[in-house]
């Protein structure tokens, strides 16, 4: 039964500036899995979060994606937003003046909003603020600032996770979200997500690196190669591509690549 | 605050011009044009003394020697003064003495646009004088800052009843012969309100009046006369709206503020007069002259501007700093959308030893709008040791607007500091997509951030102000974008 995937990606080619990135990529996703994607750099895995969220500079070319079994790529981002899919940014973007208090509040009503729920009165929306930043360890200043105005790599990281904590997703996305973390802040930001997450809350964890791994522990590695998923294990496949790095991955979708070509012929 | 913030923004569902509507009542008007008897029959009317008429004829013929400004970075089409109305007062068969006096359905105009003129029920602490078609149509709370000395009624009262007053101070700022929109404002200003502040007296509330155009064909001519007498304090607000109509419509106000030796004068403006349709039909011409005196040592005039409406705006509060150690200050939010022009800014003349001021203008446009900057600091031979800051930022949405800045700096005084920075930025794409990703939409994303852009003007405002200030601002973008 279909209904027991939280995420189902079909078939899915999506290009950038008509060049094509993803090239055909299959995933499923079942409630309260962890999925980490890895590969080199310039494999798609960046697109494949713009295409979750609904960004508009790719373009879906062939394939489905459902989420809960509604058709995804019909919704417009902030729908997607309100129902449940969050994207911790690799670049989390500054908007000066607008304080992460006005901000998040926004955010939270719109989604209450959406989920025919009445606003947060003022009290409960900052007793969640600050229960939630006690979790994810990210300094009270922070939050009284303008958006990511002035934090550093690692503050803006930690408040994409503060975010997560106050929007509760079904799906997070983390987009190199260790990218730029020395090794406590990457730790504060894993636990986050560890104590944030619910038993029904699924996670893709879009990875260069092992070393997130060894905190947020994945239930499935994919290997994204070429805008396609060329190999899918357990934990165990994270570890290895550590010790032996892509090359053998690129050579082996290379050769599988030039059978299949030979064998159109 | 933080609720009436949401409220705000939930409030917010159309970007309609919501305070289009015409009231149905019946006006005293003189014919159209403009002429010596027109300027006399206007005096008469108001049983003004014999100086004011003289005072309104001297500018007058002044005004038949003047061309309208050109110098100004808007595009306007030829105003035909003969086929304008210059005087249109809402008839009232007694003056209003109580509030059972005034005509239920102007009550109900200023009820629709959320001016409460019934004082029981009012618990702000605000008083408001209430201008309609030139004529003020109700004041509140003027026993209770009788009792303090504080005069705060229409300017045709003023005139009947402090003309010592009004005479030694009307003009002092800003005399007949200033430019062809003051000077006709001069000759044929019909009401406004008048305010004097005595020595020592903080005003304990928020003073305020609402300006409302409501007859046809109809020019707007208020005069605004405010006086801080030495170590006083006064707020005053003030806001305007009118009907939609597919003429264009003349505003030339006169706004002047006297502050004595160690008075304060905040004044503050959320101008939201009916900026024409989407196609640029209609809307008023909003010709300003506002100008204030530091006149004593030590004292302070603050202007903010929040300009929302109007089709054309040229205006430049400004101040002449002449008492030693004076401030003045401009803060200023600007909106052009479609196809709205402003040409605004302020003049800052340092005449006294260490006066100093700050500018600070931000200017968003939008559509075909068209934003410009103009600001004049000058500092004199003797502002020994005068200071400015000034900072003129533009947002543009879209890529059919426009924005321009014309800052004017003259230094007369080697020992003068000033400074001036600029921006330019356009609210980004990747910044709408982050709000979008945390299911903000938009439209939504737009507000935040334009609000987020005139923060530091905002919070100038007094507080009920900075609300409603908001919700114009996201109101007027509105279908800018996408």
């Amino acid at each position: 039964m279909k209904n027991d995937f939280l995420l189902q990606i079909k078939e899915l080619k999506a290009s950038i500036d008509n060049k094509e990135i993803l090239k055909g990529l299959n995933l499923e996703v079942k409630p309260g899995e962890i999925h980490a994607i890895m590969g080199p750099n310039g494999s798609g895995k960046s697109t494949l979060a713009s295409v979750l969220t609904g960004r508009e500079i790719a373009t879906v070319t062939h394939g489905t994606v459902t989420f809960e079994g509604r058709n995804l790529l019909e919704m417009s981002p902030e729908e997607r937003a309100r129902e449940g899919i969050f994207l911790s940014f690799q670049y989390p973007i500054e908007i000066p003046g607008v304080s992460m208090v006005n901000f998040m509040k926004t955010a939270i009503n719109e989604q209450r909003k959406h989920r025919g729920q009445d606003p947060l009165s003022a009290s409960e929306f900052l007793r969640q603020m600050r229960e939630k930043k006690e979790l994810v360890e990210i300094d009270s200043a922070l939050t009284n600032r303008s958006v990511n105005e002035g934090f550093s790599g690692g503050e803006k990281k930690k408040n994409e996770i503060f975010q997560m904590a106050m929007l509760e997703p079904r799906l997070a996305l983390l987009d190199e979200t260790d990218s730029g973390l020395d090794i406590d802040a990457l730790r504060i930001v894993a636990n986050g997500v560890n104590k944030i997450r619910r038993p029904d809350t699924s996670v893709i964890v879009i990875t260069h690196y092992q070393r997130l791994l060894d905190y947020i522990v994945p239930d499935h590695v994919h290997v994204l190669y070429d805008g396609r998923i060329v190999r899918s294990a357990g934990p165990e496949l994270a570890l290895e591509l550590e010790e032996r790095g892509y090359d053998w991955i690129r050579k082996e979708a290379e050769v599988s690549a030039e059978s299949w070509t030979t064998g159109q012929k | 605050m933080e609720n009436d913030q949401d409220k705000v923004l939930d409030e917010v569902t159309s970007g309609e011009y919501k305070y289009g509507f015409v009231t149905d009542i019946e006006t005293d008007v003189i014919p159209a044009g403009l002429n010596e008897d027109v300027v006399r029959l206007i005096s008469s009317k108001k049983e003004e003394p014999e100086w004011l008429l003289e005072f309104r004829l001297k500018a007058f013929r002044h005004w038949q020697t003047m061309k309208m400004p050109q110098w100004a970075n808007l595009k306007i089409p030829e105003i035909h003064y003969q086929d304008i109305i210059f005087y249109a007062a809402p008839r009232q068969k007694i003056a209003p003495s109580s509030l059972s006096d005034v005509d239920p359905e102007l009550l109900r105009t200023f009820d629709k646009l959320g001016i409460p003129l019934e004082e029981q029920k009012h618990l702000t602490g605000v008083a408001v004088d209430a201008v309609m078609d030139s004529i003020s149509v109700k004041t509140t709370f003027r026993e209770t800052l009788a009792e303090m000395g504080i005069i705060f009624c229409s300017f045709s009262e003023a005139v009947k009843e402090h003309p010592t007053l009004v005479q030694k101070y009307l003009a002092s700022v800003v005399p007949h012969t200033d430019n062809f929109f003051a000077t006709l404002n001069s000759a044929v200003f019909s009401d406004g309100s008048f305010c004097y502040i005595p020595k020592g007296v903080r005003c304990p509330m928020e003073l305020s009046t609402y300006f409302r155009i409501n007859a046809s064909n109809t020019g707007q001519f208020e005069r605004t006369l405010l006086i801080a007498d030495e170590e006083s304090y006064v707020s005053y607000l003030e806001g305007c709206t009118a009907p939609m109509r597919d003429e264009n419509q003349l505003h030339a106000a006169v706004v002047e503020i006297v502050a004595e030796r160690g008075a304060e004068v905040k004044y503050s403006t959320v101008q939201n007069w009916y900026p024409g349709d989407k196609e640029g039909k209609g809307g008023i011409f909003n010709f300003v002259t506002k100008r204030g005196l530091c006149k004593g040592d030590d004292s302070k005039i603050s202007w903010t501007q929040v300009e929302t409406g109007s089709a054309v705006t040229w205006k430049y509060p400004s101040c002449i700093l002449r008492g030693d150690n004076s401030i003045g200050e401009f803060y200023s939010v600007a909106v052009t959308n479609n196809h709205q022009q402003a040409d605004t800014g302020t003049k800052m003349i340092h005449i006294g030893k260490n006066t100093r001021s700050t500018i600070v203008s931000k200017g968003i446009s939008a559509g075909f709008g068209q934003n410009s900057y103009r600001g004049l600091v000058k500092v004199l031979k003797k502002a020994q040791g005068a200071r400015n800051f000034s900072q003129c930022d533009s947002l543009l949405l879209g890529d059919k607007c426009g924005a321009h800045t014309f800052p004017y700096i003259e230094v007369d005084n080697p020992s003068a500091i000033v400074e001036h920075e600029a921006t330019t930025s356009r609210i980004g794409e990747d910044q709408i997509f982050y709000c979008n990703q945390r299911g903000i939409s938009t439209e939504d994303a737009i507000g935040l951030i334009v609000n987020g852009y005139a923060r530091e003007v905002i919070n100038k405002l007094p507080m009920e102000f900075a609300v409603e200030a908001q919700k114009l601002l996201q109101i007027s973008l509105e279908g800018s974008v996408g």
